[in-house]
């Protein structure tokens, strides 16, 4: 019993509350969230610290034992994912506090953003297969509001297509839940793994297993993707960044807890289909990248891309391509925050998307091009920053499955993503100057600051990459072995 | 126009007793009986919204001067606080314990904490459902 591992989802929960009640003081407002967001940070931290000594932590909710109360589960896939998400989060915070405009700012936004950090975080936490789809529900419901917040044309074009299609997985969800639930009488993680090892996964369990592909497939955009380019264009830069950065990677975690945990028994079914999955969602993410001359598009497509990449080192189920993928991950939502929020930062100082329409910025704003530059390289996986090590893990990984095809694939991509935002550089930045200081719609004051934080953690990230090997290397351990997990939470059973 | 309806405010007055009496009965009885927070709080959001219909907003607004939203917020704190106490008793989160006690009216009565909890999710079931119909009846 530890009941630190709660603390990462009660605190946003607690701090959003409280907003709720002190509406008009914005100052206040933005300094609780502030600290709430800072406090999941530290305690992710500590608690990175006592898995690393003492192995992985979980609470029995209620202090009922295992299989029948709900268990938090704190191992270290989760804990690097919550402190990665928090640090994120602080910074797309600070960005939304000079974008986001007043009268979002009245109306509810930090309690919802602190829900939506609310229900990523007990997603993240959670070893309860029906409470991940509570958490889903507290993220998502977070999320729509934030989609539509502001009440543009727009906005609430995109927030009902978003709507509907979230509302038909997650109805596909529950179902799969009830299927799994009518077969194995579990809804624990653990005692599921457990059940599913005894019963053997016959072809009426992998089965299920492909509904619960399907359902997050929809969640982390792996090929089922269609949804995700209009709806992460619609919503303010600070939103679609955390969004670009969090949501999906909520499903990419779901689909690893599932499919390293309880389904990993028929790889040669599930697991190659998810590498055909991903290699379709990185090549038509890619293609999608490269075509459009919109910098919200080629900046959502990208997000895409990546999700294909992390979920070939699931399919190739190693230890290198799930570590190459931890290290992916982390990257992952680092820059995917990065380049939406110097997305953001181009789109205010010219006021259109349009590729055709800007040039030249590097002569006023040097600072901002040599950063965009740095994570441009940095998402393309160029060897000192923080997006090569997952590449070179992942592609070993595949490789050594026997899956040559989908490293083959991983590696053309990333020439393909390299050409997408190097087509934004070079447009944007070189070029005659067409618009000169007092032109400019809009000032980069004070969104300049945690562009620079992300832009500095990526270049840390790549050259301290030494410095997180053990925790990814613990991390990794705890997804091969999926019997840690399954000691570690039934241990409170006896 | 002022249509006359007195029938139909008497038998408010006399239906609100009724149906807010009941709702405290489906609250206290959720331990033991069919009953709790969520059907409590949504029976007595029911009987609000019958005032609604019967007499004019404003008039409600005026007798119950009550902000829904916060309600809503303060049900879900007072439910999450309550999980948290059993924290700083040094049990796991969502604890719960009881006991009996000897009340004046009562006799022995068994209290539970997990009826804080219940008052918290029915609080958040009445700010939300009158906070939904409050917000559609007015006109943009």
């Amino acid at each position: 019993m530890n009941n630190l591992v709660i603390w990462p989802i009660i605190i946003p929960l607690i701090a959003g509350l409280i907003l709720i009640l002190f509406r008009k003081n914005i100052l206040f407002q933005r300094l609780l969230s502030i600290l709430a967001i800072i406090g999941i940070g530290v305690v992710s931290v500590s608690l990175m610290s006592q898995i690393k000594g003492n192995g992985i932590q979980t609470l029995q909710a209620g202090g009922w034992a295992p299989p029948y109360g709900i268990s938090i589960v704190a191992d270290m896939f989760s804990a690097i994912l919550l402190l990665s998400s928090s640090i994120v989060a602080l910074f797309c915070l600070i960005y939304s506090f000079r974008s986001i405009g007043e009268k979002r700012e009245k109306h509810y936004f930090y309690p919802f953003y602190l829900f939506l950090i609310t229900g990523v975080n007990g997603s993240f936490l959670t070893g309860d297969i029906f409470n991940l789809f509570v958490c889903f529900e507290v993220m998502l419901i977070s999320s729509y509001v934030l989609i539509s917040l502001g009440g543009t044309k727009l906005q609430l074009r995109e927030s009902i297509k978003y709507i509907l299609i979230n509302v038909l997985s997650s109805s596909l969800f529950l179902v799969a839940i009830a299927y799994l639930y009518a077969m194995l009488g579990t809804l624990n993680f653990a005692h599921l793994s457990l059940r599913v090892a005894e019963a053997g996964q016959d072809g009426l369990l992998t089965t299920v297993s492909l509904l619960f592909l399907i359902v997050f497939g929809m969640k982390a955009a792996l090929f089922l993707f269609f949804w995700l380019p209009g709806a992460y264009s619609a919503p303010p830069t600070a939103i679609a960044a955390v969004f670009a950065a969090l949501l999906t990677k909520v499903g990419i975690y779901a689909l690893f807890r599932t499919f390293t945990l309880v389904f990993y028994h028929k790889p040669e079914v599930t697991h190659f289909i998810i590498g055909i999955l991903g290699a379709l969602t990185m090549l038509l993410g890619a293609i999608g990248a490269i075509a459009y001359w919109d910098i919200k598009k080629i900046l959502t497509y990208n997000v895409i891309v990546g999700v294909g990449f992390i979920i070939a080192g699931l399919a190739s189920q190693t230890p290198n391509g799930i570590m190459g993928s931890l290290y992916y991950l982390i990257h992952d939502i680092l820059i995917k925050a990065l380049i939406f929020l110097l997305g953001g930062a181009i789109i205010v100082i010219t006021g259109t998307s349009k590729l055709k329409e800007i040039s030249g910025l590097i002569r006023n704003h040097p600072y901002l091009g040599w950063m965009f530059f740095i994570a441009a390289l940095s998402l393309a996986g160029i060897p000192p920053l923080s997006g090569f090590l997952g590449k070179v893990f992942i592609t070993r990984g595949t490789f050594e499955a026997g899956y040559y095809w989908l490293g083959g694939i991983g590696l053309l991509t990333s020439l393909m993503v390299l050409f997408s935002i190097m087509k934004i550089f070079m447009n944007v930045f070189w070029g005659e100057t067409a618009l000169s200081k007092e032109m400019e719609k809009g000032t980069t004051k004070g969104l300049m600051f945690p562009i620079g934080c992300l832009t500095a953690l990526t270049i840390t990230l790549g050259l301290g990459a030494e410095g997180i090997h053990e925790y990814v290397q613990i991390a990794a351990d705890g997804l091969v072995n999926p019997s840690l997990y399954i000691e570690a939470v039934m241990a409170g059973a006896k | 126009m002022n249509p006359n309806d007195v029938i139909l405010r008497s038998v408010t007055k006399v239906a609100i007793v009724i149906i807010l009496t009941f709702s405290i009965y489906l609250f206290f009885g959720g331990h033991h009986n069919p009953g709790g927070g969520f059907i409590g709080g949504l029976s007595v959001a029911a009987g609000l919204v019958l005032l609604y219909l019967a007499f004019d907003i404003e008039t409600v607004r005026k007798n119950i001067p009550v902000d829904f939203k916060k309600v809503a917020g303060l049900g879900v704190l007072l439910a999450v606080l309550t999980g948290m106490t059993s924290i700083f008793a040094g049990k796991p989160f969502l604890n719960q314990t009881f006991g009996y006690f000897n009340l004046p009216v009562f006799g022995k009565t068994e209290l539970a904490t997990a009826v804080l909890f219940d008052v918290g999710v029915a609080l958040a079931v009445i700010g939300t459902a009158v906070t939904i119909i409050l917000s559609i009846s007015e006109d943009g």
